[in-house]
């Protein structure tokens, strides 16, 4: 079966992707150790490294939320019913039997049913409940402050739950891009922009324009 | 040409870009602060205004100690008048404190948990009076010749209050090869601002020896190195006592809370450091809620060892020929004297740590024992309190004598000029000593005397340690055994936990990598 090679990922998209995804693994290598877990930075370096790391995030944040809403790519994320039976179908039972995807990605259409849920989750959920515990574990512990959090332990609970939910998220989410056309091809378009046709050969010359 | 420049573009984006942003993440994430500079002179460097030995009055023959007192006051005259109200005068203040309302505290009337207490052993005590003779209540408080000015001005190191005289220095006919009659001519010459050894020659030597009550504060100070204190180092700032306790009409920032209650006058490292000392949001944040002193000063008693236990009911034991016994540590310090009881002392001690507010409630002469241990003092403040902060603290712990029927903490004659007084030092009998100390009170004793644990709480403020030796954070932010491992009423980052979310979390990541491994296995086979 044939796909069409296209377009799925822009420059400013993969940029986004791959600094979140350092980020990501910074914020989750210090944070970690903040809470204990390993030693690995020292306890310092890894203070200042996660706040670091969390105001880049917060900066990227920004500048992706405004590239997404000018772009209209944030329609991507919007969660729906539509094949949404279909697709879980095929994670359960169609992929076992190299059944074909029920769904099609292209440039205005990049996640599944299942991935829109989950990201919208991650976009919705997560990113903002840490954003929110993180500024106010940065600045909202002490009981003097104007606005009462009385101290850390709300804060500091749920931005550790939230962390663990980030790298369960992580976990599943490298392992579903060997779900794609093939074990590599989702790794590749998050690398290249492009998604490529089964069977196409290495050397033929990409000269389809962004 | 085409496919080289996409490739190109690949690598910009998905690799050099995002390697930027870490990197710049990393640069200013870890880019280090420079803490502010403070510009300082010293008291010490400070040159008088007029050169006392060209003075007439100060060449005249001094008989007394007292003429030199009123030589002082006819040119610095008032001065008597904001002395006399100074608690280095009246050893006592009124002081309010949370539940109990207005009180007068101070040496005076505070039992400790070291010598006990000062009334009543007025000879020994009152030798850091900064007077002339409060031997017993006769001592009249409101004549300014009682007053002693060159104990604390004095620069020619040569006058020195002698032993057991309730302050006053040698005279002829009680003078020694350590203590001889002073040169009044020279010392009042050579007259200025307090210097370490006036200071120190006390705060140094409380509870009857070197360092045996603060811990921070010891002869080592006399001349110090920065890794001993980076204030006072001679290799450093070389700072004086009043540099940081600055004196106004003789009143003299500082609180100790040992006699101290409220949160007024204190001398504090923000008279020079500010409040953002670090120029580093983290670090200086913690100043809301973490004293300067907690990080600063991670152990005391660096150099000579500082008592830490105290027990009276030992004391009184004599050896085979009935004479009083002696006995030291490992470390050449007291373990044992009839005369004391048993102690325990150590050096280069990790304080422990206490919210403090500034305030303290004290055990007061008349109270009744609620708790075990008596808290002879208390430092107030918790987490919620907006004023508190952890301090370091001098924990001293001991035993003393209390009435087991009145409840009371008992005084003790200990000093006397010799035996059949009924001073406790002399006869080593403890009936009479309590007998002659709650007479001299003016309290009731039932008769019967036991001894009760009792504590002491002195936050610590000196041996500030050189940047180098501050505690890592690590020390407090870790899982067991940190140095805030019992202050528990608030999260601590590093230290808590919530057990329930730390096991849902690993659950959650565990049942992940199941479920993706069985999806591996069922796409393979």
């Amino acid at each position: 079966m044939k796909y069409p090679k296209q377009l799925l990922y822009t420059k400013f998209e993969r940029f986004w992707h791959w600094s979140q995804m350092l980020l990501v693994l910074l914020l989750t290598l210090t944070g970690f150790e903040i809470h204990s877990s390993f030693s690995f930075f020292g306890f310092e370096r890894a203070v200042r490294l996660h706040s670091a790391a969390a105001w880049s995030f917060m900066g990227l944040a920004v500048v992706s939320i405004f590239w997404m809403l000018v772009t209209h790519q944030y329609k991507n994320f919007i969660p729906t019913k539509y094949k949404l039976k279909e697709q879980v179908k095929y994670y359960t039972s169609g992929i076992f039997s190299g059944m074909p995807h029920p769904t099609h990605k292209s440039m205005y259409n990049k996640l599944n049913p299942l991935q829109r849920i989950v990201y919208a989750g991650l976009l919705i959920l997560i990113f903002p409940v840490q954003i929110v515990t993180g500024i106010a574990y940065m600045y909202y512990h002490y009981p003097q402050n104007p606005l009462d959090a009385g101290g850390l332990t709300l804060a500091a609970g749920t931005h550790t739950f939230g962390a663990f939910l980030v790298v369960a998220f992580v976990i599943v989410h490298m392992y579903m891009t060997t779900t794609g056309y093939s074990v590599s091809s989702n790794i590749k378009a998050m690398i290249s922009g492009f998604e490529k046709e089964i069977g196409q050969e290495e050397t033929k010359s990409e000269t389809q324009s962004e | 040409m085409n496919n080289v420049l996409q490739k190109l573009t690949v690598l910009l984006v998905t690799l050099v870009l995002p390697a930027m942003v870490i990197y710049f993440t990393v640069f200013f994430g870890l880019r280090p602060n420079e803490a502010r500079k403070i510009e300082y002179v010293s008291k010490a460097e400070h040159t008088a205004s007029v050169d006392h030995s060209q003075f007439d009055l100060l060449q005249q023959q001094f008989t007394n100690p007292k003429q030199v007192t009123a030589a002082c006051l006819t040119c610095h005259n008032k001065r008597d008048d904001e002395l006399m109200q100074s608690s280095h005068w009246k050893w006592e203040r009124d002081a309010e404190i949370p539940g109990r309302g207005i009180v007068k505290i101070g040496k005076k009337n505070l039992h400790n948990n070291f010598c006990t207490a000062a009334e009543g052993n007025n000879g020994s005590c009152m030798r850091c009076h900064i007077g002339y003779g409060w031997e017993d209540k006769s001592f009249d408080f409101n004549d300014p010749t009682n007053i002693d000015c060159l104990v604390c001005h004095d620069k020619s190191d040569t006058y020195f209050k002698q032993k057991g005289m309730a302050g006053w220095p040698a005279t002829a006919e009680t003078a020694t090869k350590e203590f001889p009659v002073p040169d009044y001519n020279l010392v009042s010459q050579s007259v200025g601002y307090p210097d370490r050894d006036n200071c120190g020659v006390c705060h140094f030597f409380g509870g009857g020896g070197n360092n045996v009550k603060h811990g921070d504060l010891e002869e080592a100070l006399f001349h110090s190195t920065k890794k001993v204190d980076v204030h006072m180092g001679e290799d450093g700032r070389n700072l004086v006592c009043v540099d940081c306790h600055r004196t106004e009409k003789h009143n003299i920032k500082g609180r100790a809370y040992s006699v101290s209650a409220e949160n007024t006058n204190r001398a504090d490292c923000e008279q020079c450091h500010t409040s953002k000392p670090h120029n580093d949001v983290v670090l200086d944040y913690h100043n809301s809620k973490v004293a300067c002193q907690t990080c600063h000063i991670p152990v005391y008693a660096k150099v000579n060892a500082t008592t830490l236990y105290w027990d009276w009911s030992k004391a009184g034991r004599k050896d085979a020929d009935g004479n009083p016994i002696k006995e030291y540590d490992a470390d050449h310090n007291y373990s044992y004297l009839s005369i004391k009881g048993h102690f325990v002392f150590d050096n280069m001690v990790k304080p422990e740590y206490y919210w403090f507010n500034g305030t303290a409630d004290h055990f007061l002469t008349e109270d009744t024992i609620r708790e075990i241990p008596v808290k002879i003092n208390k430092l107030f403040g918790d987490y919620k309190d907006p004023n508190a902060k952890i301090w370091p603290v001098k924990v001293h712990r001991g035993k003393q004598a209390f009435d087991p029927v009145t409840k009371q903490v008992l005084s003790v004659k200990l000093y006397g000029k010799g035996k059949g007084e009924g001073a406790f030092w002399e006869d080593l009998d403890w009936e009479e000593g309590i007998r002659k100390g709650m007479e001299y009170q003016e309290r009731s004793w039932s008769g019967q005397f036991d001894f009760v644990e009792t504590e002491v709480y002195w936050p610590l403020n000196h041996m500030v340690s050189v940047k180098e030796e501050t505690l890592s954070c690590k020390e407090c932010h870790t899982r067991n055994e940190g140095r805030l491992a019992s202050l528990n009423d608030f999260y601590l980052p590093g230290r808590d936990y919530n057990a329930l979310i730390d096991y849902t979390g690993i659950g959650i990541i565990i049942v992940s990598l199941i479920g993706v491994l069985i999806h591996t296995l069922l796409r393979i086979f």
